[in-house]
């Protein structure tokens, strides 16, 4: 215990850093799962397919996996392509280092990854929407846009909210995967402290009451906001 | 006003509508009445392209609906659709469904808008509901709301695809009210309808439509008083 008591302003550290990516990641992936979720909707065949394969790809392979693709594939392929570049086409050389930031890079894959799950969230919220809606929209005159703007989308996200807080519990959790990239979340700081310590059960033991404390925050937070929602539905 | 040239549609290999021509004048209120499945609803969707035809012509005031040069959101702005189903926008209030679309589509400011909004709902007697969400109204008020909403836009012709089928009784009466104060003050209107009294009372011309054609049409007196198809006959005496 006495370790637990002596390391705990680390473990909390960690928490704050395993939230902050989750945050961040989790917003950026609405913005980009937005966009995906429509092309996947979309009346122009390339954008759908794209939106699709994108989909498919990020929520087909393992996280872990897609970590690894940013953090060690990713410089290669710039530097790589970078030499090819300059040797072909006498490109200017622009780029000195490759490495990534590992915060930059758990950022990347961990949006990118969200992003998928949102999409088909975004993309099934829409088409939860009546088709009445739409039509009623057009029939006034408004384009396809306007009435995705201004009649369906604001009536989605209603319905989108809670399947969203069940993305980001999700998310909140698989960023443990980022401590093998050398992330210092969470999970990365338990392990610092076992490897400095050699005490792990209650370290272990706090960590995953840590990640307890904020998914079970985080899930009333969403109950309360259906329970919202649906009287005012 | 609007003019049907051979108007055929498809579903699939589902034959809906096998050629129908007409034409609405100015001013004029035309009933069109069938069986359920006749093609009426698809016939009038089909003005404001909410169906794609699948050959034929469509012109409104003269302009080809299925010529891709025309701006088919310009011609919905100009054509009122009311719903069976209402459709009213439930995230916003009466007078934010009315002044949504003059906003967005017309560029009215505002205050213009809500204004328009304002003496629309008074016109179908609603002023008292301005602020209310579509919840919380009857579905008499809410039908009532979706004719507002349409009338907004300043539509040349106005289209009703069964505004009373999907009421209870004792509300139909004040939604058929509504359509006839419009007729009476000269709009243009296409009327899909089960209501036998309102096609006497207000059509000046009315459509038998069965099997996805236009079985006959005539004033109310001869369709109703001297039908002539024996299916119209058939229709007649399952409902009258």
């Amino acid at each position: 215990m006495e370790v637990v008591r002596q390391s705990f302003h680390i473990l909390l550290a960690g928490a704050a850093a395993t939230l902050e990516i989750t945050v961040i990641s989790v917003a950026l992936g609405c913005i980009l799962g937005l966009i995906v979720g429509l092309s996947r909707l979309s009346g122009i065949r390339l954008l759908r397919l794209a939106a699709t394969a994108y989909v498919d790809f990020f929520r087909g392979t393992p996280l872990l996996v897609q970590i690894f693709i940013v953090y060690f594939g990713l410089p290669q392929l710039l530097r790589d392509g970078q030499a090819y570049l300059m040797a072909n086409y006498n490109m200017p050389q622009i780029l000195t280092q490759y490495a990534l930031p590992v915060f930059l890079a758990a950022v990347i894959a961990c949006s990118l990854n969200s992003a998928a799950y949102i999409a088909e969230i975004f993309r099934a919220g829409v088409q939860s929407i009546e088709r009445g809606q739409m039509e009623a929209a057009r029939s006034l005159g408004m384009t396809a846009s306007q009435a995705m703007r201004y009649v369906i989308l604001p009536q989605a996200v209603k319905r989108v909210i809670p399947p969203l807080g069940n993305e980001f519990i999700a998310m909140l959790k698989d960023t443990s995967l980022l401590s093998v990239i050398g992330f210092e979340e969470l999970t990365r700081k338990g392990q610092l402290v076992v490897g400095q310590t050699y005490v792990a059960f209650p370290v272990w033991l706090t960590v995953a009451f840590l990640y307890l404390i904020m998914t079970f925050c985080f899930s009333r937070l969403v109950d309360y906001a259906e329970r919202r929602l649906k009287t005012g539905d | 006003m609007i003019r049907v040239e051979n108007l055929h549609k498809s579903f699939g290999k589902l034959k809906v509508l096998n050629g129908i021509s007409c034409r609405v004048a100015p001013r004029e209120v035309v009933v069109v009445i069938g069986p359920s499945g006749s093609g009426k609803s698809t016939f009038l969707r089909c003005i404001n392209l909410l169906e794609q035809p699948t050959s034929g012509q469509i012109y409104i005031d003269g302009v080809s609906l299925l010529d891709p040069k025309t701006d088919i959101n310009a011609i919905r702005a100009e054509v009122g659709m009311v719903f069976q189903r209402f459709n009213l926008f439930p995230h916003k209030t009466a007078l934010e469904n009315i002044s949504l679309a003059p906003m967005k589509v017309r560029n009215l400011p505002r205050q213009e808008a809500e204004a328009v909004a304002y003496d629309l709902l008074k016109k179908v007697g609603l002023s008292d509901k301005a602020n209310v969400y579509p919840d919380q109204l009857s579905g008499g008020q809410q039908q009532r709301v979706a004719i507002a909403r349409a009338l907004a836009m300043r539509p040349k012709v106005m289209l009703f695809d069964e505004p009373t089928s999907a009421l209870d009784p004792e509300m139909v009466g004040e939604v058929l009210a509504v359509m006839k104060d419009l007729a009476r003050e000269g709009m243009t209107m296409a009327v899909v309808t089960h209501e036998m009294g309102f096609a006497r009372e207000v059509g000046d011309r009315v459509i038998f439509m069965d099997e996805g054609l236009m079985v006959e049409e005539g004033t109310p007196e001869e369709i109703f008083l001297e039908p002539k198809n024996s299916r119209l006959k058939a229709f007649l005496s399952k409902i009258l």
